[in-house]
């Protein structure tokens, strides 16, 4: 699309969408696949499991996306192997953030969040920016349908202003499954509007017992 | 050994045509504390007799995790020996990552070997001191290899290393022919009698041996490899004892050793031949 002839990347579209719960982490991520105006295919998906507790969304460009999975799963294999124990989400939250910084002057086009429990069991969620600046949240949406979606999940749920007392935790006191249809809802709005954005949802779901994976179908136009 | 003049460093040849440095460093693997390896079509399983410095101290680790697929049990220089895992670690790692594959467990011996021959041609090294079983599973089925300082590496049906790992081999080289249909417990407990056969009277407990095994199950799900918990090995144990008072079970083995497209068209020794410093 760019007229330099020396433009490395494409984008290939998609949403990834994070919410963290008390004891639970949702995070989502549309399955479609796009170059321009084209579908690449529909069943792509762009989430990654690192470690049992710890999940990376990212969407943008699938390339640099996949070496930017392959480098951190291999770096989580190392540390299992020197700490005999897998990393935690925090954890990887900081090395996903050293990672993307440390290709500051040739960045990851890859817009992640990072989704997971942390060491006490609360559901926590991480949304970065391409060359890792990051925040833990309560909830995020990254890509091509996160304008779309952020203000609904802001309206949903935002938390009052940490000033007001007494201090309410970020992470939402919906039930794990209020939260599942939460993500579903704004999927099928982004959908609508997004061209991007479509095909399958693929919905991972973490929590004590282990970790969930259902998938569901979105308008396909 | 015997001092001469020939053993002052590795890069001199002496008239008979040995390196003696080398030889030296596989001494330092005779004086390690035991460790024995032995598999099946499908699983390899790798034990070793801890021993602890002092009875303050807790025991070294000679059995480390080198990949989901394989693992190494060393006896000599621990210090080199840890060095060299984190070496097959990474290896493994940056296989996987470019190949998306595990490492084929005769390259990784390979990779290990080529390493080890280095530090026997360079002025300025000195020969690792420590002998590795490395234990794992690919393509090809269960594998066991035994690396030497030497660079020298070999594959083996069943082998032992370490101090007083003669008594082991004997043990190993009357029943290794039925090795490859043994089933994984099978070949826990006869890791776990060869293991006990190093210790010369003293007893077998779960706190000084460690057995890690590795294997592919009959529905075709893998086993990673993974160091049994001690009190299972403990069970085992007790039972082993147990069955030793009624008559020893007959040592099923089928003579269908013929099968002999095994695996690498490399040298392979099936028991433990007594350590030669150096196979020409």
């Amino acid at each position: 699309m760019s007229r330099r002839g020396d433009w490395v990347y494409e984008n290939n579209g998609g949403t990834c969408v994070a919410v963290a719960g008390a004891d639970y982490c949702v995070v989502a991520a549309d399955t479609r696949l796009s170059v321009g105006y084209s579908i690449l295919t529909r069943d792509h998906s762009k989430i990654c499991e690192l470690a049992d507790k710890c999940v990376l969304a990212s969407s943008g460009f699938q390339g640099d996306i996949k070496a930017l999975h392959k480098n951190l799963a291999a770096r989580e294999l190392l540390y299992q192997h020197q700490h005999n124990k897998r990393m935690s989400c925090p954890a990887m939250a900081q090395l996903l953030s050293n990672t993307l910084y440390y290709k500051r002057f040739f960045p990851y086009y890859a817009f992640n969040v990072l989704g997971g429990l942390d060491s006490e069991g609360k559901g926590c969620v991480f949304t970065y920016d391409a060359v890792g600046s990051y925040e833990r949240t309560g909830y995020s949406a990254q890509g091509t349908g996160s304008s779309l979606i952020m203000p609904v999940l802001d309206n949903q749920l935002k938390s009052p202003s940490p000033l007001l007392l007494p201090a309410r935790d970020a992470v939402t006191p919906l039930s794990e499954l209020e939260a599942v249809d939460l993500v579903k809802d704004v999927f099928a709005s982004a959908t609508e509007r997004d061209i991007y954005t479509g095909d399958k949802l693929e919905i991972v779901v973490i929590n004590k017992a282990g970790t969930k994976r259902e998938y569901i179908d979105l308008r396909k136009d | 050994m015997f001092r001469n003049q020939y053993d002052t460093d590795v890069t001199t040849w002496s008239p008979a045509g040995r390196l003696f440095q080398v030889e030296y460093a596989m001494e330092a693997v005779k004086q390690g504390s035991a460790c024995v390896g032995l598999r099946s079509r499908t699983h390899a399983v790798l034990a070793a007799a801890n021993k602890a410095a002092s009875e303050l101290s807790s025991h070294q680790r000679k059995v480390f995790r080198v990949a989901d697929h394989a693992g190494v049990a060393l006896a000599g220089l621990t210090a080199d020996g840890r060095v060299l895992s984190r070496f097959l670690r990474s290896e493994c790692i940056n296989h996987a990552f470019v190949y998306d594959a595990p490492l084929p467990v005769s390259r990784l011996a390979l990779r290990l070997a080529d390493k080890a021959q280095v530090c026997t041609q360079r002025s300025w090294k000195r020969p690792y001191g420590v002998g590795l079983l490395v234990a794992g599973l690919d393509e090809s089925g269960a594998h066991l290899y035994y690396n030497c300082p030497s660079g020298n590496y070999f594959e083996y049906q069943a082998f032992a290393i370490g101090s007083r790992s003669q008594a082991a081999k004997t043990f190993l080289e009357r029943r290794f022919e039925g090795y490859n249909d043994y089933t994984p417990d099978q070949l826990i407990r006869d890791a776990l009698s060869a293991i006990k056969e190093t210790l010369q009277g003293e007893k077998l407990t779960s706190s000084n041996c460690t057995v890690a095994i590795v294997g592919r199950k009959d529905d075709g799900t893998v086993e990673p490899f993974e160091s049994i918990d001690g009190k299972k090995i403990q069970e085992i144990i007790d039972s082993m004892e147990a069955a030793e008072e009624a008559p020893p079970p007959p040592a099923a083995a089928p003579a269908a050793g013929a099968g002999a497209a095994e695996s690498s068209s490399m040298q392979e020794e099936d028991k433990g031949t007594d350590a030669v410093p150096m196979d020409i």
